[in-house]
Order: structure tokens, then sequence, then C-alpha cells
């Protein structure tokens, strides 16, 4: 039974990957630069959050300070560009291993910290970083960079005319996050980041280094989304530090998440593309008509979750399955009666 | 040489003593019972063994390793794995990912470690729930999950904290039972336990606390009649009723 | 050297003011174990309160806090029945982040109506006068508002610790349970320290518009230093959180006079970072 689940599950997820691939052929899409923007955030959104999901969601350690790592890979890759005059590719690597490192560095002492200390904890690091790098004249601080006009393709990663390339760009990056976690999930290490989520003592007591399970899990959530800064940056040419490192990006890829459903390899992807299009579409359609109105129905969407079911739109669905389960059950029952 | 060794363990919090000066043995392949009155320092004691706290001063010997100072999951990896008493069971997980979760300790592969997974929750008589939610069960139930997932870990030593207080009979009988299973496949048992007749017949040992330090050591029908622990814990009527007992079960056996 | 000491006292001013905003908050997560995002931006709506009332109809902020006070009272308490209440029973973090969309939704409104722009109020009653010993200048809006502040703070502190009802809050707040069979209406008590929590809160605010600009993002700053003061003081301590926010005060002020502005609130949060590393669970907690 167990085997059927799986192979059912790989199923679905090819399936996924290939209408994934083959969307960008849909005529209406093909036509619309606007959709094919939407789209590219979706996934650009989903993969970051699915990022934070590891450390956030599996593991239960609620960071706020996922916008510095994903800010690091975005200067990264803007810094090769803009101040050295290179293709972006070795600049991503460089920050992705920075974000790395300094995930595991302000981590390590962060993780004595639990519950609400170490949300807030993760606050301050945001502000030390976003001030930090407003005021550091080598990246240009809150000017931010902007990028020069060079020669389109894979090996800028830049197009300007298309946002066709930029879809595939994003579609990789989801596949592999998602693709990693889904990994992860039916694997050892996926089961010692939900002990450690669950308790933290029980998972010392049975053999499991929950420090180091911690720090892992940090340290590969930070890396990916060193990779989805440096997506952000190639794909908006422009960066600067509100725009990526402060606590209001943060915060998206958290909510993201927690509308989706924390700790569920699906709720990143579908809060995502509930979130993004909301954002964007509200965004264009009041943008002129009055400030702040996409951000006032986000911010009524986000109660109204937290409020109905606040593990999410995988806590719906697990609802529904659990129900018709129960009427299963129980017309088995009746049946037997009559 | 004992599988574990407690060599005088003092842990002291601020000026209050809930371990003073305490020692005892461990043998391989035994059930050592340790009880005494609530406050005796029982769990403390537990506590500074499986490396949760550390002693303010003694050692702790597990296996001819010196393993006073090591963290509690490098404890648990040597192979002395605990339950606690109040049970903190993985509640978003089910039951049999709560096993596995023991079982990967010696086994990285997903399938091997779900076989060994497997075992032990029919060992443990919970093959009927093992898809539901560990938080949704009865604390019984929760306790004998607990078991499960240390026994998964195939550990030498077994301490269980409690496992059978605020159980029914059926359920005491049932662990009791396990227990000996458990023992006879060579597994060590260190029980702190406040049931007696569950761990009096089926003790080798029995070591007793009070306020912090060791009263007595000795085999159960010893303990029962020591004038001590009679004093500071079992109380005149129930020592009497207790050998009663004891002594039927040997005529039985 | 004179230089040194009006830094300090600017400092300490400020610190008293953070106090109060902090006590609020400190209140609702020592009692809930609730962290109210939305905090800054209850400061906001209380500044807003007390400027439209100053600029339409000339009340002076020396008033009007008491209808700012008020107004977050009752915002408070609406917070509470219309979300709070709804996610104790959820994950721990869901009250946070439901917050966190009010926050959003209240500070869009308020961009949405009153525009980004800053505002201040002119020619109210203290507006202009000062005090000055030797050197020291001391302007008498942040004077005012900083010592009414710290005297708020000690009227919250004296219920909490010396009447039957900061009794009832004191036994919620350590078990729930019990308190309710000790015939507590634990409810009622939830629902009156939110309605404290946006006191204290929009107290600051009604006050603040006699020598601070309103506008739209003024409550993110103050609610994070909110956030820091009480991690820094310990799980709902009150002189914790006074402490702290005194701290806080002094270290942004002097950092920001030795080092460079830029950098205050850099040594602000570095230090708490410091201290919570030392003492995770602040200077007052266990």
């Amino acid at each position: 039974m167990m085997k059927g689940n799986k192979k059912k599950q790989d199923l679905y997820w090819y399936v996924l990957i290939v209408l994934l691939i083959l969307i960008p052929f849909i005529p209406q899409v093909a036509a619309n630069s606007f959709t094919q923007h939407v789209l590219i955030l979706i996934l650009l959104y989903a993969s970051m959050s699915q990022a934070w999901n590891i450390i956030g969601g599996y593991c239960g350690q609620v960071s706020f300070g996922h916008s510095v790592f994903f800010g690091i890979g975005a200067y990264g890759a803007g810094m090769a560009v803009v101040r050295f005059g290179l293709p972006p590719w070795p600049g991503i690597i460089l920050g992705a291993l920075l974000a790395t490192a300094v995930a595991i560095l302000i981590s390590y002492p962060c993780f004595k910290l639990k519950g609400h200390y170490f949300a807030i904890a993760t606050f301050a690091i945001v502000e030390i970083f976003n001030r930090l790098f407003m005021v550091w004249y080598w990246v240009n601080g809150a000017l931010g960079l902007d990028y020069p006009l060079v020669e389109v393709g894979w090996r800028n990663f830049m197009w300007y005319t298309t946002k066709i390339p930029y879809y595939y760009g994003a579609l990789v990056l989801f596949i592999i996050i998602f693709g990693i976690v889904r990994f992860i999930e039916k694997n050892r290490f996926g089961y010692y980041l939900r002990a450690v989520r669950e308790d933290q003592e029980t998972a010392e007591a049975t053999g499991i280094n929950s420090t180091m399970v911690k720090l892992s899990a940090m340290a590969l959530s930070a890396f990916l989304a060193a990779f989805c800064g440096a997506f952000f940056v190639q794909y908006n040419l422009r960066v600067d530090p509100t725009m990526v490192m402060s606590l209001q990006v943060s915060m998206v890829f958290v909510l993201v998440t927690i509308l989706g459903g924390a700790g569920t390899l699906f709720g990143p992807l579908l809060g995502a593309m509930i979130l993004i299009p909301l954002q964007e579409y509200t965004r264009v359609l009041w943008g002129g008509l009055g400030r702040g109105t996409d951000l006032i129905l986000f911010g009524f969407l986000i109660i109204l979750i937290m409020v109905r079911q606040p593990k999410g739109i995988m806590g719906l669905v697990d609802e529904y399955f659990n129900y018709k389960k129960m009427r299963k059950v129980i017309s088995a029952e009746s049946d037997i009666k009559y | 040489m004992p599988l574990l060794a407690v060599c005088e363990i003092s842990k002291k919090f601020g000026s209050l003593v809930a371990n003073d000066k305490i020692s005892f043995n461990v043998e391989e392949g035994n059930i050592v019972g340790l009880i005494g009155p609530n406050g005796a320092g029982k769990t403390t004691l537990f506590n500074c063994i499986t490396g949760i706290y550390k002693p303010s001063h003694g050692k702790v010997i597990f296996n001819g390793l010196d393993i006073t100072n090591l963290p509690a999951y490098k404890v648990a990896r040597l192979g002395a794995v605990r339950t606690f008493q109040i049970v903190h069971s993985l509640k978003e997980m089910s039951v049999f990912d709560n096993v596995l979760i023991g079982a990967y300790l010696r086994e990285k592969n997903t399938e091997k470690a779900s076989e060994i997974a497997k075992q032990c929750i029919n060992l443990c008589y919970l093959s009927k729930m093992k898809n539901t939610r560990a938080g949704d069960l009865a604390i019984g139930l929760k306790k004998r999950v607990e078991l499960a997932r240390a026994l998964a870990t195939g550990p030498k030593l077994l301490m269980l904290d409690e496992c059978m207080a605020g159980l029914t009979s059926t359920e005491v009988n049932e662990s009791v039972s396990l227990i000996k299973n458990l023992k006879d496949k060579g597994i060590t048992f260190l029980v702190v336990e406040h049931i007696m007749e569950a761990i009096m017949p089926i003790a080798d040992k029995v070591v007793v606390l009070d306020g912090g330090i060791k009263i007595a050591e000795n085999h159960p029908e010893v303990v029962i009649q020591d004038e001590r622990v009679i004093e500071a814990y079992l109380g005149k009527k129930y020592s009497k009723k207790l050998q009663i007992a004891t002594q039927g079960r040997e005529k039985d056996a | 050297m004179s230089m040194f000491f009006q830094v300090t006292i600017d400092g300490l001013l400020t610190g008293m003011i953070y106090a109060l905003v902090a006590s609020g908050l400190s209140l609702i997560w020592g009692v809930m174990d609730v962290l109210n995002f939305a905090h800054g931006e209850y400061l906001m709506v209380g500044m807003y309160v007390s400027y439209w009332l100053g600029f339409l109809m000339n009340i002076d902020p020396l008033i009007s806090w008491i209808a700012s006070g008020a107004f977050c009272f009752i915002l408070g308490i609406l917070t509470y029945k219309l979300i709070i209440r709804h996610c104790l029973a959820g994950p721990p973090l869901s009250a946070l982040l439901a917050t966190f969309g009010l926050s959003m939704m209240l500070k869009n409104i308020a961009l949405n109506r009153f525009s980004p722009n800053f505002r201040i109020l002119t020619g109210t009653f203290l507006d202009g006068k000062k005090i000055i010993i030797g050197n020291i200048v001391l302007p008498m809006p942040q004077l005012v508002t900083s010592i009414f502040a710290l005297v708020v703070v000690f009227i919250i502190y004296y219920i909490i610790k010396r009447t039957r009802l900061g009794w009832a809050i004191q036994a919620t707040a350590m078990d729930k349970e019990a308190a309710e069979l000790m015939g507590i209406k634990t409810e009622s008590i939830f629902v009156l320290v939110f309605g404290l929590g946006g006191l204290c809160v929009g107290i600051a605010g009604g006050l603040l518009p006699s020598y601070l600009a309103v506008h739209p993002e003024v409550g993110g700053l103050f609610g994070l230093i909110a956030f820091v003061c009480v991690a820094m003081g310990g799980f709902g301590s009150i002189p914790g959180a006074l402490l702290a926010a005194l701290l806080i005060g002094l270290v942004e002020a002097l950092g920001g006079f030795y080092i460079a502005p830029v950098f205050k609130y850099v040594v602000v949060f570095g230090l708490y970072l410091l201290i919570v590393m030392i003492r995770p669970k602040g200077l007052f907690g266990w």
C-alpha cells in the first residue's frame, strides 16, 4: 500500500513538471508578458518559500531573517555584474556560499533562543543587515545597484525583450529546490527535522544531535535562498537593500509558506499560487486608484487564514479528505445496518 | 564489569541537594529498579545519567566509557536510551513515524529502518494504531510509543522513567510481560517505578533513594524487609502485602 | 562633557517613551504568550487620533491622549475579540502572523486615507518651551511626554502588583487552567489585558505628536524597538522592559552621537543580540 502511494506521488510530481514546462506554449500565455511575469514570480516565490520551509516549516524554527540570505545572494550576482563586469555566475556561487556561512555563524547562537525570543532575534538580524547595507559604500548603499546593458543570453542570464527564458530559469530553480525537499521529506534527515520540531528533548534522547540538525537545515535553507535572491536580481535588473533585505521581504516568504501549509511539500507552491497573483493583479487593478489597497486586502487575507485555518490550504485539503473518509466510514456503517 | 556504573553522583540546584553521592552498578542483562518517595531524586539521577543535567560531582561509566559530560544525544548513540516521565511524543507524527525516528539511529536506509520500526511496533502491541497521530493516543499508549521508539534505537540499556504510572492494571501487566520479553532478548533495564507490584517480581535488584541519598540496594525480597525502606517509603502494611505477593509469585515460578 | 550629558538625557527621555510602548506589549506577551505585531501600528493610530484632534479641533495633545488611549483600548479589545481569540488554539505563531496582517492593514489604511506625508502639530501648549539648566536644554514637549510615560508605566506596574485585578492577571499568566479553577474569568482577563496593552501604547501615541511627525510608517520602528525591549527585559517583566527601554534609548542616543547616526539602530539591535546570547531569556527572565 505504501509502495503504491509512493508511485502515485512520483507520477503526480512528473506530471506537474511536464505541465509547468508546457505552460509557455499556451497561446494566451505566450502573448501576454504580464501573465508570464506573474508565472515567473509564482515559481520564484514558491522556490524561495520552499527554501524557508526547510527550516521554518519542517524543522519548526520560524526565522524572519531569510531575506538576509536572499539579499546576500542577490548582491552576490549584482556585484559580479555591476562592479566587476562579469557574468553573474561566479557571484551567484560566491553569494550562496557566503549566505551559508552567514547563516551558520548567526544561527548557532540564535538556536539557544526559543519561541518568540528566536523570532525577535531574527528581526533584529534583518534590521542590522538592512542598515549596514544601506550605508555600505562598496555595494552602493541605499542607492542600490542598477544593471548595465549587457549582451543577452544564458551566459549573462539576461534578456530584455522576452521573459520566457526567465520562466525556464525559475522552473529549474523550482525543480531543484522542490526536488531536494521531496527527497529530504522521505529520508532520515526529513524525519529528524520533524522530530526536532515536535520535541527537542525527545529528539536528543533518541540520539539526534538537534543543534547539528538545525544548523544543517539552516545552512541548506540559506544556500538555496541565495540562489533565489540571485535569480530575483537577474530578473529585476536592480537591487537595493529595502527591496531584498528587509522584514517585509522575509515576511512574504513566511506568509506564502504558512498560507499554503508549513511543513508540507506543496504548501509553498499553493501559497505562492494564491498570494502572488493577488498581489500582482491588485497592484495593477487598484495601484492607481488608491494607495495600498492591495496590501490592505493582503493583510485581511492573512488574518482570515490565521483565524480560520492556521495550517493553511493544505490543512483545508486534509480536512476535506478526512471529511470524505468519514462519510465513507459512515456510509459503510449504514450499509451494514440495512 | 557492570554495564552501567554510577559513581558518587551528586547534583545540587543552588543549595538544594537533589542527589548526594549516589553509587550503584547495573549488571548486563539485569532489571534494576530505582524506587523511592516523590522528590527522592530519581528523575534527577536519570537526567544526570543521560546527559540532560551535568552532575555537580561524580562519574557515570557506561560500557567502560565515561559518559558523565556527554550530551544527551551521544549517550543515546552509545546505547543508553531513556523514556520520559512526562511523555513527549512527537504529536503531529504518526505512531509509525515516531518509532521510525528511533530506528534511524542505527540504520540510515529508510526501508531497512522501516523494517526495524515495524518489528518494534509489533513487539509493543502497537500495530493496530500505527497510522494514528501520536498526539491523539491515550496516555497508556503514548507511553508504549515512547518505549517502542526507545527500543527501535537498538539500545543496550533501556532506562524507563515511570513508564507504568497512570496505566490500567491490564496495561501494567502487558508492560511487565513486555519488559520480561525484552530482557530475554538481552536488553538491560533501569526502571524508575512507583508500582511496586509491577517492579518487585521482575527486578534483579532494587535501589532505594530517599531525600537524595541511597538508603538501600539489594534484592527485592531483602529490600522489602529493610527497616529504613519501610519507614521512608513502603510503610509496614504495604511491605507485608508485598512480601506475600512476591513469595506467592516465587512459588508459582 | 556637557554634550555627553545632553545626549544622555535625550536618550533617557526617548527610553521612557519606549518603556511605555513596550510595557503594553510586555503585558500581552506575559499573560497570553502572544507577540502583537500590530503594536507599533496602534501607536501610529494613537498618533493620528491625537493629530487630527489637534488639527481639526485645536485640542492639545496634553488632553487628547485620553481620546487616543481610549481609542487604542477599544482597538486592542477588538483585536482580541475578532482575531487573537481564534488564534490561541492554533500553532504558536499564528497569532503573530495574524497581527502582522493587521499591522499591514492598519498601515495601508492610514496610507490610503491620510497619504504618506509627514504631519506635525504646531502651536501646541508646550510648543517651543524649554528648561535650560547650565548648558543642558530640556525641551518641554519631550520632557513632559517622557515623564508622563514613566508615570503611566508605574501605574500599570502598581495595578499588576498591588491590586486584586493585578493578581488575577498574574494568576492567569502563570497558569490559565488553575486561574479558571480559582474562579477567575480568564477570557475577560485576556480581553482586558489586550485593552490595557492598547491603552499604554495609545497614551504614548496621544502625547507624541507634540514633537514627533505623524506618518503611516511611524509605528514600524517603534514596534520593533518595543519587541526588542520586551525580549531584552524578559518574558512579561515590566521592570525588565523599563530597564531595557532606558538602556536602548541611551545606547541609541550615544551610539548615534559618538559613532554615526546611521549606525544607531545597528548598535541597538547588536546590543540586544549580545545580551540575549548571554541571557537567552532576557535580563529579568528565568
